[in-house]
């Protein structure tokens, strides 16, 4: 199975049923508090000071549990409704926006003390429709400069997200520096396959003496509690004997004969046990 | 559930909607009290990021007119607990929201605003 951000928009993809699986898998809830805890550290915020934080893609408000459990007051927004209805449900404290983060958001200046975000920004990586605001480049650059100017200065914004390959990381943080942004990547586990989580962690202002500086990844083999999303391996193209499977086997050419067909094209070759099958190297 | 301390920091963010786009105008609203945890110290911290004549405004629309028309210079615990209740205890449940300036029109079912916009609307 491919990973779920080249399958469908995310209101899509998180219809009614997804979206109660999702909320009530248990693994999931795990992994997601880890990674909330592990955002909020990574926020640093001051101890014992009240914060109004932000939850960029709040889903069904499994991180924003946390956020209440820990008592800041916050408000979310994210782009599936049935998401946002299993979120009802659960009788979240912060208030929820449907909101495409794309279209960036019209948040007053120096709204909020921090903004977190746990697996979204890879939803932005897709081009939904080829009208020049859905580009990815758009909308992450209209996403990062509509939030740096709602965050507080100074203040930290925390993302979580699965990059599939370190131009998407480039791309990203380049954005976001251009956006304003200071900051970097993070990456807790490097050298585990199955714990490898990938931070970005932006700062607002705090120039000057006191600069900010990117907090270390945790190191190590493993945390027993940050666990694997198997959804989230990496397709690849070899079946279980390493050797790379074709992509145009006889299934793939019959349901294209069949595509043919139906579309009334003319000379479809008839179906047959030769079928996509090699011709002998043989003069 | 919009409750005013969002409302408050909430503007429009349609293309080219840059002046006059804040606060949005509430209409036919319906609200939901819902106690919150009375934290002072938070709505102390607030209060410099608040634009109080919105705030006076908006709560005036959802029926509340507990507060004076004019910032205080003094907060006292009082007028803290009024500003609590304004803030975090008032939940619009339906209604809508309206830009002052382009006129573009955020409807709010079931306490969720519907921020999305319109493809020739996105800056």
């Amino acid at each position: 199975m491919s990973r779920p951000e080249l399958q469908a928009p995310p209101e899509i993809y998180y219809g009614d049923t997804e979206a109660k699986k999702y909320t009530k898998n248990t693994r999931n809830q795990q992994i997601q508090a880890d990674m909330t805890y592990r955002a909020l550290e990574l926020l640093n915020l001051p101890p014992d000071e009240p914060a109004f934080l932000l939850d960029i893609g709040c889903g069904s408000g499994l991180s924003g549990e946390i956020l209440d459990e820990e008592g800041y007051i916050w408000a979310g927004m994210d782009i599936a409704p049935s998401m946002l209805e299993v979120a009802l449900e659960r009788e979240l404290e912060g208030d929820l926006f449907l909101q495409d983060i794309g279209q960036g958001f019209g948040f007053r200046p120096g709204s909020f003390d921090g903004a977190i975000s746990i697996s979204v920004l890879q939803w932005l990586l897709n081009a939904e429709t080829s009208h020049p605001t859905s580009s990815p480049p758009h909308r992450l650059t209209r996403f990062f400069t509509t939030l740096h100017s709602a965050l507080r200065n100074p203040s930290r914004a925390v993302f979580q997200f699965y990059p599939t390959s370190d131009d998407q990381i480039q791309l990203i943080t380049s954005i976001a520096q251009k956006a304003g942004f200071g900051g970097g990547i993070v990456v807790d586990y490097p050298n585990s396959k199955k714990a490898k989580k990938v931070f970005l962690c932006l700062f607002v202002g705090g120039g000057g003496g006191a600069q900010q500086r990117v907090p270390e990844g945790l190191e190590g083999e493993e945390d027993e509690h940050a666990r694997f999303e198997r959804r989230r391996q990496k397709v690849s193209g070899k079946d279980r004997s390493g050797k790379r499977k074709s992509v145009k086997d006889r299934d793939w050419i019959l349901k294209k004969k069949e595509l043919y067909r139906q579309r009334g094209k003319e000379g479809v070759p008839r179906d047959s046990k030769f079928t996509g099958r090699k011709r002998k190297a043989t003069f | 559930m919009v409750r005013l301390i969002t409302h408050n920091l909430l503007a429009c963010h349609v293309k080219g909607c840059t002046t006059n786009n804040f606060p949005l105008t509430f209409q036919d609203v319906q609200i939901e009290l819902q106690e919150a945890e009375f934290n002072p110290e938070f709505v102390r911290n607030l209060l410099s990021r608040l634009d109080w004549a919105a705030l006076v405004d908006a709560a005036k629309q959802v029926g509340d007119t507990s507060l004076p028309p004019e910032e205080p210079e003094m907060m006292d615990d009082d007028l803290l607990k009024k500003l609590h209740h304004v803030l975090l205890e008032i939940h619009v449940i339906e209604g809508a929201m309206t830009c002052p300036n382009c006129k573009h029109v955020y409807p709010i079912s079931n306490g969720i605003p519907n921020m999305l916009l319109a493809e020739h609307e996105i800056g």
